[in-house]
């Protein structure tokens, strides 16, 4: 079953055509790495598929559900959470309030001006659970802020996480990382996927993390779908290489 | 680590309001008197609802004044033309600034930043001129008058607010501990943090799946609650109500009290407002431009200690 299918979307900004008649199909447990060089379109296809903004014309559904049009925290709720290019955090808060704040918010507590004891306790224990999964826990009361970039971006998994999504959309989770990090956080999304509980769908500029995660990949060139395949098919096909290299004089 | 910085914060609390509660008796003595105390807590507790928005959800309203106002002459009109009971006042008040505020939030939350400042400055204007205007009920540019605070019935005694200073005081401070204590009870709650997830990061906080604008709304309503209520104090201590509470040079002053204070921190507005509700007695006293004062000491206050006064004893002490 298709967790996610993407019919024939396009986005324009003015005349430029940032994403132009797209479709993808993503099936349940899948990891999916989405490349492309630079000014592809992928993250606005994120952002169309996060519902920062609505696609120009075609088709968004999530889980059977058609959801062109639902704004962003509905779709939070539905199950789709998505991390950022550049790491988007609450800085001047502990590793355990940025957890504990999303952890409040999945378990329908975004309004509440109480919460119960045991409901107290079950969110304390859910936010421990998340920070054991990325690692954190030795960090918790450390500001979020304070932490290496690394720690960071597993902080703001950890918050997606938290959301307990069954579809994960990580733009460029190794981006500006050297090599340790990107080890620990390549090592972290793997895990992931291996625990099946999650559909992921994954921007990534570093060529090994991609050959390296992914079940499938989707090749963006100037706003459209080049290629697709298994990571063996994509490395021998010529359209990508001469996309990502110029064309052979 | 969490154990220690709990039981500071514990003696913190403690020490406000070992300070609040003994202050007819420490005041006069240093030159104050219980009058200027009252004034502070009605002050800071409308600063500290300014806070409310500015510190903890990150939004700069520069027309709460209106709504302090509104709550003034609620509270005005209340004891004026239905009945000489000091609670009813109050009750009016705080319902007048809070409803007006729920009504004009919903179209002010749309727009952020500087659009979010001017707008709130624009719906301000629109109360003081017509508090300025309708002569006939508010008295203009002279204020409402020609009403009292009245003595507190509880069936078996009653107490003296309005000839008692220090009884009116203990009343003021009864008040702004209720206020205060709903208050932190708020932002100690999930909707607390939510506040505090917009002004740390919005996009996060959408991507959370948090409505941003249906809860800046919530917390400007709250405030403007919070804030009605202040007013409808001020009006009981000042048994007057004016169209300049209305105006946003009083907006500004309370921004000005919250930035000075400590915006971060719960009471920075509160040691705020005394700083300025005590300089300003002072100064104005010597000169009537006692304003270029505070002024200059505001630049220099955010200048060189942008968090505020609470936030530089704050940092002393953790460091």
């Amino acid at each position: 079953m298709n967790v996610l299918e993407i019919d024939n979307v396009t986005k324009r900004f003015g005349s430029l055509v940032a994403v132009g008649g797209v479709s993808i199909a993503v099936a349940k447990g899948e990891l999916r790495a989405i490349i492309g060089p630079n000014g592809a379109g992928k993250t606005t296809f994120f952002n169309l598929i996060s519902g920062f903004f609505p696609p120009s014309t075609g088709r968004i559904v999530f889980d059977g559900a058609d959801v062109t049009l639902v704004p962003a925290h509905r779709r939070v709720e539905l199950g789709m959470a998505r991390t950022f290019q550049v790491t988007e955090i609450f800085p001047e808060l502990t590793v355990f309030d940025n957890l504990r704040i999303a952890t409040e918010a999945a378990n329908g507590h975004r309004q509440s001006f109480w919460m119960a004891r045991e409901q107290k306790l079950k969110i304390g224990r859910l936010v421990e659970e998340t920070l054991e999964l990325v690692g954190l826990r030795p960090k918790a009361y450390r500001l979020v802020g304070e932490l290496s970039h690394g720690d960071q971006r597993a902080a703001e998994i950890a918050m997606a996480l938290s959301l307990r999504p069954h579809l994960v959309l990580l733009d460029e989770p190794t981006a500006g990382m050297g090599d340790q990090e990107t080890y620990e956080v390549t090592k972290l999304v793997r895990q992931l996927h291996q625990s099946g509980n999650f559909t992921i769908v994954l921007i990534e500029h570093d060529m090994r993390v991609v050959f390296h995660l992914a079940d499938k990949i989707s090749v963006l060139d100037r706003g459209r779908l080049l290629a697709e395949g298994t990571p063996q098919s994509i490395a021998a096909n010529e359209a990508v290489q001469e996309a990502y290299l110029g064309k052979a004089a | 680590m969490k154990a220690g910085e709990n039981s500071r914060k514990l003696v913190v609390l403690a020490l406000i309001w070992a300070v609040l509660l003994f202050a007819p008796f420490w005041m006069p003595p240093l030159g104050g008197y219980t009058a200027l105390g009252t004034r502070v807590l009605v002050l800071a507790l409308a600063a500290m609802s300014v806070n409310f928005l500015l510190g903890f959800t990150g939004v700069l309203s520069f027309g709460h004044a209106a709504y302090f106002g509104l709550g003034a002459y609620g509270a005005g009109f209340a004891l004026k033309f239905l009945a000489p009971s000091t609670p009813l006042s109050l009750l009016c008040g705080t319902l007048l600034g809070g409803i007006a505020g729920a009504l004009l939030g919903a179209l002010i939350v749309r727009r952020r930043g500087v659009y979010f400042a001017m707008v709130t400055i624009a719906f301000g204007q629109v109360f003081y001129y017509i508090a300025f205007q309708w002569s006939s009920l508010t008295g203009g540019d002279d204020g409402l008058r020609g009403f009292s605070r009245q003595p507190l019935h509880f069936g078996l005694f009653s107490i003296d607010i309005l000839s008692s200073t220090n009884a009116f005081y203990y009343f003021v401070l009864f008040c702004f501990a209720a206020a205060v204590a709903v208050m932190g009870f708020i932002l100690g709650s999930p909707f607390g943090r939510s506040m505090i997830a917009i002004r740390e990061n919005e996009r996060r906080a959408r991507f959370l799946g948090i409505p941003i604008e249906r809860h800046i709304w919530i917390a400007f309503t709250l405030s403007c609650f919070f804030m009605g209520f202040a007013g409808a104090l001020y009006a009981l201590l000042n048994n007057f109500a004016d169209p300049r509470g209305l105006h946003y040079s009083q907006s500004g002053d309370f921004v000005m009290m919250a930035v000075m204070g400590g915006m971060r921190n719960f009471w920075g507005p509160l040691l705020g407002a005394a700083v300025f509700v005590v300089l300003q007695d002072y100064l104005s006293s010597i000169t009537v431009n006692w304003m270029s004062f505070v002024g200059l000491l505001f630049v220099a206050m955010v200048l060189f200690f942008p968090r505020g006064l609470l936030g530089v004893i704050a940092r002393r002490s953790a460091a």
